[in-house]
């Protein structure tokens, strides 16, 4: 079966001379969820940001047989969703129904239909009746959950969430997850939240230093790299 | 995050606040236009005005002594004026343009305050204003709470190890700090209008922002629209009328 999404020797520079990514190779398989998991700038961001063609790298980017270059944008960001991890950046829109439906719009649908969709969307998160509220009068869960409504109209294949727990208090991530896992894309989710991506995913992808590190059962990768701060408790007392 | 008061008044149910945006937007330039252009009979003019948009904020539910306070903050700066014109030997100048602005601060506060920035925004674009303006104003609106609420992140962070603003303000090494901070602001901003941009190529943006919704005109609209355009014309008249 061809993979959803296929990255071969991916490299990145930002204009500053950060050797952000050093040769990534990535393949995500339909109805997956994978964990991006490494250290702050090991390139996990930079890397996603080039599924959806916001950035371009030297290397190869497929979604879903497309290359990723100019003239496949528009479906390329109609296949994937990219959830930002700070909402305010993603909801600008005066009101939440018109928030969800901006990409509707942009694709070029009619207005009662994008309407509908969008309305849906929202009932899919849970929050149909916050449609004609502001953005900044929601909290912070459900301002991610219109996020995640904006990026669900449109249908893509393939959701992209960057740390998707930042601002979430533990209801708010535990209502996250449950609303992810029934969501039948499939998805990769940069995290660094060990018990949402053992909750969530059943591969995780560790980066390092702007390369993939290793591959593996996210239990595998966090025991192999010791990723994460339980401390016993007698030791943290000292 | 305290939202603004006025944004809260917005959101009320009066029957002036189901008006059309531009049922009041039209009544506002006609009144303004009145108000601005009236010379004779001023003082009875204005306290008739002043009553009518009273009786406006009642009927819209808006709490009267707050909205009176919040446009008085335009006179500090109508005030500096009119103290010139006194000083000039122009008294009545000065108050002309006392009451002028106030009035009209007051008469924008009453349409801001019943009507949703959204529907605002919608009203001033099915009137013609451009849309790039409308859309810079939509992304002014919605980011000042954002950047507000860094500010006041950033002022509590400062208050935590021992700062406050009126230390910042009397010496200059502490301004320096505050100028700093400012400086930081204003970069948190240039990176946040950065994540907007990825967020909204992300989502197919293609340097034009669709509107989803449009407002119907309806006929109770109509006759606000006019009865509102009336009322400002037929006082100055009676005014005038009263006092030759």
């Amino acid at each position: 079966m061809r993979p959803l999404i296929e990255v071969r020797g991916l490299r990145f520079r930002y204009e500053d001379g950060t050797a952000a990514l050093n040769g990534v190779d990535f393949r995500l398989e339909p109805g997956e969820t994978v964990a991006l998991l490494g250290a702050n700038g090991s390139g996990k961001t930079t890397f996603v940001h080039h599924l959806n063609g916001l950035l371009t790298g030297q290397g190869s980017v497929e979604i879903c047989g497309l290359p990723v270059e100019k003239k496949h944008l528009p479906a390329i960001r109609r296949k994937v969703g990219l959830v930002f991890q700070d909402s305010d950046s993603q909801l600008f829109m005066p009101t939440v129904l018109e928030d969800v439906a901006f990409g509707l719009l942009n694709l070029g649908m009619e207005r009662p239909t994008a309407t509908a969709r969008a309305q849906a969307a929202l009932e899919t998160v849970g929050m149909a009746a916050a449609s004609a509220r502001a953005p900044y009068h929601l909290s912070a869960g459900e301002k991610k959950r219109v996020a995640i409504a904006g990026i669900l109209a449109m249908e893509p294949e393939i959701l992209v969430l960057d740390e998707p727990t930042t601002f979430l208090d533990p209801p708010g991530q535990r209502s996250l997850a449950e609303l992810l896992i029934h969501l039948p894309q499939a998805k990769i989710l940069v995290t660094h939240n060990i018990p949402f991506a053992l909750t969530l995913c059943n591969r995780a992808v560790f980066f390092a230093a702007g390369q993939v590190a290793a591959e593996g059962s996210v239990e595998e990768i966090v025991a192999r790299f010791e990723w994460d701060f339980a401390l016993e408790r007698s030791k943290s007392r000292l | 995050m305290h939202h603004v008061v006025v944004d809260q008044w917005s959101r009320g149910s009066s029957p002036v606040h189901r008006t059309d945006a531009r049922a009041k937007l039209v009544a506002l330039l006609v009144f303004l236009i009145a108000l601005a252009t009236a010379a004779r009979a001023l003082p009875l003019f204005a306290g008739a005005l002043f009553l009518m948009l009273v009786a406006g904020l009642a009927w819209a539910r808006i709490p009267v002594a707050g909205a009176l306070a919040r446009a008085a903050l335009v006179l500090p700066f109508t005030a500096v004026f009119a103290v010139i014109c006194w000083l000039a030997g122009d008294p009545a100048r000065g108050v002309s343009l006392v009451l002028k602005s106030y009035l009209s601060a007051l008469a924008v506060l009453l349409v801001v305050s019943t009507t949703p920035l959204p529907a605002l925004l919608r009203g001033f674009g099915m009137t013609g204003v451009p849309r790039f303006l409308l859309e810079v104003g939509q992304f002014l609106y919605r980011y000042l709470f954002v950047i507000s609420e860094e500010a006041q992140h950033m002022t509590k962070a400062a208050a935590a190890r021992g700062a406050s603003v009126r230390q910042w303000i009397g010496q200059g090494q502490r301004f320096r700090a505050a100028a700093g901070a400012l400086a930081v602001l204003f970069a948190r901003s240039y990176t946040r209008a950065e994540d907007v941009h990825q967020a909204m190529l992300a989502r197919g943006f293609d340097g034009h922002i669709p509107m989803l919704a449009v407002s119907r005109f309806r006929g109770s609209d109509a006759v606000f629209a006019i009865a509102a355009s009336l009322a400002p014309l037929a006082l100055r008249l009676a005014a005038e009328r009263l006092m030759p």
